[in-house]
């Protein structure tokens, strides 16, 4: 067991490359890439599940777990060293979960070049993966970037009308942030010599590096991942890379990674420097949040009504881990888990409807609840996970991200993000209603009646049941993520302290790395 | 007290009843959802029918009471946020769940003769029985997240059921209202709730009374804010100003449903939830007057609109509006017994008025205009006496089950000082719109010749018959118990009624003019509508601003929709959308976009400036990290240590 436990995270990471390599030799043929892609998805989400199943919770667990490190390169001292805590955990595994969905979304959507589209697609879960368990700088932005990369280029190739153009926006908002990002890594190895995690946590808390500079190296990490989230007003890229990727990419190129780095690398590494830039986040995060779910109210397309919708929705979490409370940084963590799990399901279903019908204009549509009832009966399900609806998923982490906002930031700014609820209610019903109630539509009447099948109900049941699931029964997953965001050593019940925890110390931790 | 209650089964078992019709409905014979969709309810009611009994036959028992039921495993536990899966019996939830299992029943056996015809009965009645999940939780729920859970869901179960008939547009547009509107409400409740965890560190109801209890400093300042912020989602739920406006429009749902969800328990939640967490409001002399201004105030405000409205439905729904706000009164000068006791007979009354007007309109069709009714006193009888049984009592008449708790709350008001007075005097001139409009309605109904010959009207099958005959003898009987007998059970859940010792005389007084009040109401509406038929057009000819005004409902959905909906939408898409979004922050990005392409493609000539090959360039370089990631270089460095050092032993 302690073997796999070692090789686990290794595996993971290996698993989705192994199936993109061999996409690309066998040949485009009987859905033999699909077939591959998908056996791939669920195999590296199997492997995923074995993380939650052997996680510790003893006291003297360490924080970090199926922890390895290796030495790679000797000069720059590069470790390949992954390991996960609470906050990644779940991440890495809903990374896994929404691989098979998004190969189930592309099944019948993509059907050119086959072979590229489900090999990139994998890379891109490798990176993904990366980007979770990293814990070496340098590991972690090569993750960071490999993760870009896939996704250009497939927003470039499979564009629902201008591919090329949204790609290139997509490109200049995430690239170029990333090159400050990379200034910053490098400046941090020139001072300290090392890239790693820990240790560099150690020297920014020790106060021998100059406070000036290290202002502007989180400052320069904050940017490059509030862009990735997106945080407004950086958000220019989102409304046309959700109108030209294809479903199967667009529902994970926004928030998770950047909200992942926010927790681990903004906050985990520069403490004292986040402390200082939160009141802006908070601010913009409440912004974001009304100025997205207004958006959201006037959209005409669906594909820019949900980037708006997300836009909102990742505020909203980016205001419960910038608040620095225990609260809200377990609804925080919560509802990325909660996000991606909707926005899976009804991502897929409109997938679906763009397929058929050919186009995503929300006044097209109309009344197709009697020749859909499946479609729209899990539609509607996802909307009210969506919005909030206690016993499914969202109202968990919607009120753990409000409540440690209403008691640990300010009352004022906890109201104003409240108000997003009535909003989010409205847009959501609205494009329900727009799509699927009154009379049936032109577009509606144009083509006969075909539900979902098999393949998709097989996503759609788990994914709706789990919706269910973790409002119900949110204590599956709120314990671990609670020891990710409680350092050991905490004593009050709501303020983070973000104080160093002992045992990372230099000396024992380049030891550990070069035994 | 036994401690085995499991009083999770109750709302469990229709939750099961949902399950199955929602999923299989399709595809079970009808008798067999009709089976599942009256089962599930008539074993919860008799759950609580046992329980009851069991409690009323057993006087320590009740001592007994509260009675708490939590699940061992906790639902939230994160942070500053610590709750349980927790249900309790009281006296107050033991009315509520009689109420709402019973009357809910009733509406489920009417439905089945109702529906029977529609296509979607499955889904209707896994909807209906839906609701029934989440009103029993709301009622039993022990804390106020697990309150909020039924809240928001007997919301939704609203939601789907008043856009039952989804093609129509008018009927997607109301459920949608209905929902958003109370949303504005559960942002109070939200608030409240944050509050509550702030200030006193849990959700749980008996803890809060308990923190409230031991320290006098409680009163006014938070405690106001917080109850005012549960009044505000009691206004979105129970229908009342400012919040009132989605409820006329919700009669576009099924007629039983009205008849439940509009009428009879959901819209009396927010009742309920201030009677449940009335020791808030009772530290708060503030909180409580303005729950009263609210109530006496739509009270008189939707007994007006009600006056001159001619859809049957809508008529009922703004006397439904304008009974909760008596509710609101009850409550509001903390006579919350009366409130509930109101509540209960309301629900009678008010369940059986909507069921009432459901046989008319299926009798003739479909057909809802009061205008094109009339002469159908012998075509339905049942229909006619037991709808006369409820206008009797809506209207007050003694010894019809309202006119007991609508005195109770009007003396209560009277009781309170020279502003009770005045909160008095509106409740009375209410009770007069009230009888005046019940009465018109029933006139044009029933009285006089038929005004759409053509249609042959035929009474309802015995499946609709039946409940309204029980509803009928409830609407006579139930307030027989009396508000004394009705008060001191409740009192150990919601507070001692105030009263004033031996002033029977007073009492008497009161109630003898509330009586006479409603009788000048039936006597002025048999002036207009029986004897003098052509007056009622005369006045309005007279009057045409006042009428206009009322029939337009005083133009609030069009003021709101000026004031509210056009400037949002207007400010999202011309300022956010085109001046922020498109403008200032698409240009900047464009703007720096094009610098940064353009050093790019000054300082490195050789970059082609196409995005393909620099994606290739970056995908080469990835690859190479990980190829570099492949190879476990420490391992190898290791196992190539251990042969040289291996090699340098020998």
């Amino acid at each position: 067991m302690n073997e796999i436990n070692q090789s686990i995270l290794t595996l993971i990471l290996l698993v989705p490359l192994a199936g993109a390599v061999l996409v690309a030799l066998v040949p485009d043929r009987f859905k033999l890439p699909n077939w591959i892609a998908l056996l791939t998805a669920l195999g590296t989400f199997g492997l995923t599940l074995h993380l939650p199943a052997h996680f510790s919770f003893a006291a003297d667990a360490p924080r970090f777990q199926f922890e390895i490190t290796r030495l790679w390169i000797e000069k720059p001292t590069i470790f390949y060293h992954v390991g996960v805590d609470g906050l990644s955990l779940w991440l890495v595994v809903l990374v896994g979960l929404l691989a098979p969905v998004g190969v189930v979304a592309s099944w019948n959507a993509i059907q050119a070049r086959r072979k590229l589209f489900y090999a990139l697609f994998l890379v891109q879960q490798t990176a993904m993966f990366g980007v979770f368990i990293s814990l070496d700088l340098m590991v972690y932005y090569g993750f960071w970037e490999l993760s870009l990369v896939p996704m250009a280029i497939l927003i470039a190739m499979y564009g629902r009308k201008d591919g090329p153009k949204a790609a290139l926006k997509f490109f200049l908002f995430t690239f170029i942030p990333s090159a400050p990002l990379l200034v910053a890594i490098l400046w941090l190895y020139a001072k300290t010599g090392s890239f790693d995690f820990a240790t560099l946590r150690f020297w920014v808390a020790s106060g021998a590096l100059p406070a000036g500079a290290l202002f502007w190296v989180a400052l320069a990490f904050l940017f490059a991942f509030a862009v990735k989230v997106p945080v407004f007003p950086l958000h220019g890229w989102v409304a046309d890379t959700f109108s030209e990727a294809p479903v199967a990419l667009a529902m994970v190129v926004a928030g998770k990674l950047g909200l992942y780095s926010m927790l681990r690398f903004h906050i985990g590494l520069f403490p004292v420097q986040a402390r200082a830039v939160a009141p802006v986040l908070i601010g913009l995060a409440v912004i974001g949040i009304l100025y997205g779910a207004c958006l959201a109210l006037v959209q005409r397309d669906f594909w820019r009504l949900m980037a708006y919708a997300a836009l909102s929705h990742l505020s909203l979490i980016t205001l419960g881990i910038y608040g620095l409370t225990l609260t809200g940084w377990e609804g925080a963590v919560y509802q990325i888990l909660n996000h991606g799990v909707v926005d899976g399901a009804l991502f897929l279903l409109l997938g679906l409807l763009y397929d058929r019908y050919a186009t995503s204009q929300i006044n097209a549509y109309g009344g197709l609840a009697a020749k859909l009832p499946r479609t729209t009966t899990f539609f509607v399900i996802g909307s009210l996970a969506m919005i909030g609806l206690p016993m499914l998923n969202g109202f968990v982490g919607e009120f753990l991200i409000l409540l440690g906002t209403f008691t640990g930031v300010s009352k004022g700014w906890a109201i104003a993000a409240t108000l997003g609820v009535i909003l989010g209610a409205a847009y959501m019903l609205w494009l329900v209603q727009r799509l699927f109630y009154g009379p049936e539509s032109a577009l509606a009447a144009s083509k006969p009646p075909q539900d979902l099948r098999l393949g998709q109900l097989a996503v759609l049941w788990p994914l709706t049941a789990l919706m269910l699931v973790m409002g119900v029964a949110p204590m599956l997953w709120l314990p671990t993520i609670e020891t990710g965001a409680r350092p050991p050593q905490l004593r009050t019940p709501n303020i983070l302290p973000l104080v160093l925890p002992q045992s990372a110390s230099p000396t024992s931790l380049n030891g550990e790395g070069q035994r | 007290m036994n401690a085995h209650l499991h009083l999770w089964l109750i709302p469990l078992l229709p939750f099961a009843g949902f399950l199955l019709n929602g999923i299989l409905g399709g595809r079970l014979p009808k008798w067999l959802v009709t089976a599942v969709a009256l089962l599930t309810p008539l074993a919860a009611f008799c759950m609580v029918l046992q329980i009851s009994l069991g409690l009323f036959a057993n006087p320590i028992a009740i001592a007994h009471l509260p009675f708490v039921e939590t699940c061992s495993l906790p639902w939230i536990n994160a942070g500053l946020l610590h709750v349980n899966f927790s249900f309790v019996l009281d006296q107050l939830s033991l009315v509520m769940l009689l109420v709402v299992t019973g009357v809910g029943f009733l509406i489920h056996v009417y439905s089945v003769g109702y529906m029977g015809d529609d296509k979607g009965y499955a889904r209707y009645f896994s909807y209906l029985n839906l609701f029934l999940f989440f009103m029993t939780v709301l009622v039993l729920a022990g804390n106020a997240l697990v309150m909020f859970i039924g809240w928001e869901g007997v919301g939704l179960a609203s939601y789907l059921l008043i856009g039952f008939w989804f093609q129509k547009k008018s009927a997607a547009d109301a459920g949608k209202k209905a929902f958003i509107v109370n949303r504005i409400g559960d942002f109070g409740f939200l608030i409240g709730m944050f509050l509550l965890i702030a200030n006193f560190g849990t959700l749980t109801f008996t803890d809060i009374a308990a923190k409230l209890g031991q320290d006098p400093g409680w009163n006014g300042g938070v405690v106001t804010v917080i109850a005012l912020c549960l009044m505000l989602g009691a206004t979105g739920k129970s229908a009342q100003l400012p919040l009132y406006i989605w409820l006329p429009d919700a009669m576009e749902g099924p007629t039983p449903v009205s008849a439940l969800i509009h009428a009879a328990t959901m819209v009396t939640a927010g009742v309920y939830m201030v009677a449940r967490t009335h020791v808030l409001f009772d530290h708060s002399p503030f909180a409580l007057s303005v729950v009263a201004i609210i109530g006496a105030a739509t009270a008189i405000f939707a007994a007006t609109i009600a006056l001159v409205q001619n859809d049957i439905k809508r008529v009922l729904a703004y006397s439904t509006i304008s009974q909760l706000g008596y509710m609101f009164l009850g409550c509001g000068v903390a006579a919350y017994s009366a409130a509930i006791f109101h509540l209960m007979t309301h629900a009678f009354f008010k369940a059986l008025l909507f069921m009432a007007a459901g046989s008319v309109i299926h009798a003739i069709g479909g057909e809802q205009d009061l205008r094109k009714m009339g002469g159908l006193r012998k075509k339905l009888p049942v229909t006619f006496w037991t709808m006369t049984a409820a206008v009797l009592a809506i209207a007050g008449f003694f010894p019809f089950a309202g006119f007991f708790s609508k005195d109770a709350i009007l003396y209560a008001a009277f009781l309170q000082g020279t502003n009770g007075k005045i909160l008095w005097f509106v409740g009375l001139l209410t009770a007069l719109l009230t009888s005046f409009y019940m009465f018109r309605l029933w006139y044009l109904t029933f009285m006089g010749e038929s005004r759409s010959p053509e249609v042959h009207p035929h009474e309802s099958p015995w499946s609709m018959r039946g409940p309204l005959v029980i509803l009928a003898l409830l609407s006579v009987c139930g307030g027989w118990i009396g508000m004394e007998r009705f008060g001191n059970f409740l009192a150990p859940s919601v507070g001692v009624l105030p009263t004033e010792a031996g002033n029977m005389r007073l009492e008497i007084i009161l109630s003898i003019v509330a009586v006479l009040v409603a009788l000048e109401g039936w006597l002025i509406a048999d002036k207009l509508y029986r004897r003098k038929p052509a007056r009622p057009a005369q006045y309005a000819a007279a009057l045409p601003t006042g009428y206009k005004l009322l029939a337009n409902k005083y133009y609030v959905d069009e003021l709101y929709g000026a004031v509210v909906v056009k400037p949002l939408l207007g400010f999202s898409k011309f300022v956010l959308e085109w001046v922020v979004d498109f403008v200032i922050l698409g240009g900047a990005a464009w703007l720096l976009g094009g610098i940064a392409t353009f050093t790019g493609a000054i300082l490195q000539r050789w970059q082609s400036g196409n995005l393909r090959s620099y994606a290739a360039w970056l995908a080469a370089g990835a690859a190479a990290v990980l190829l570099f990631l492949l190879v476990p270089w420490a391992t190898v460095l290791a196992s190539l240590s251990a042969i040289h050092l291996g090699m340098a032993g020998h």
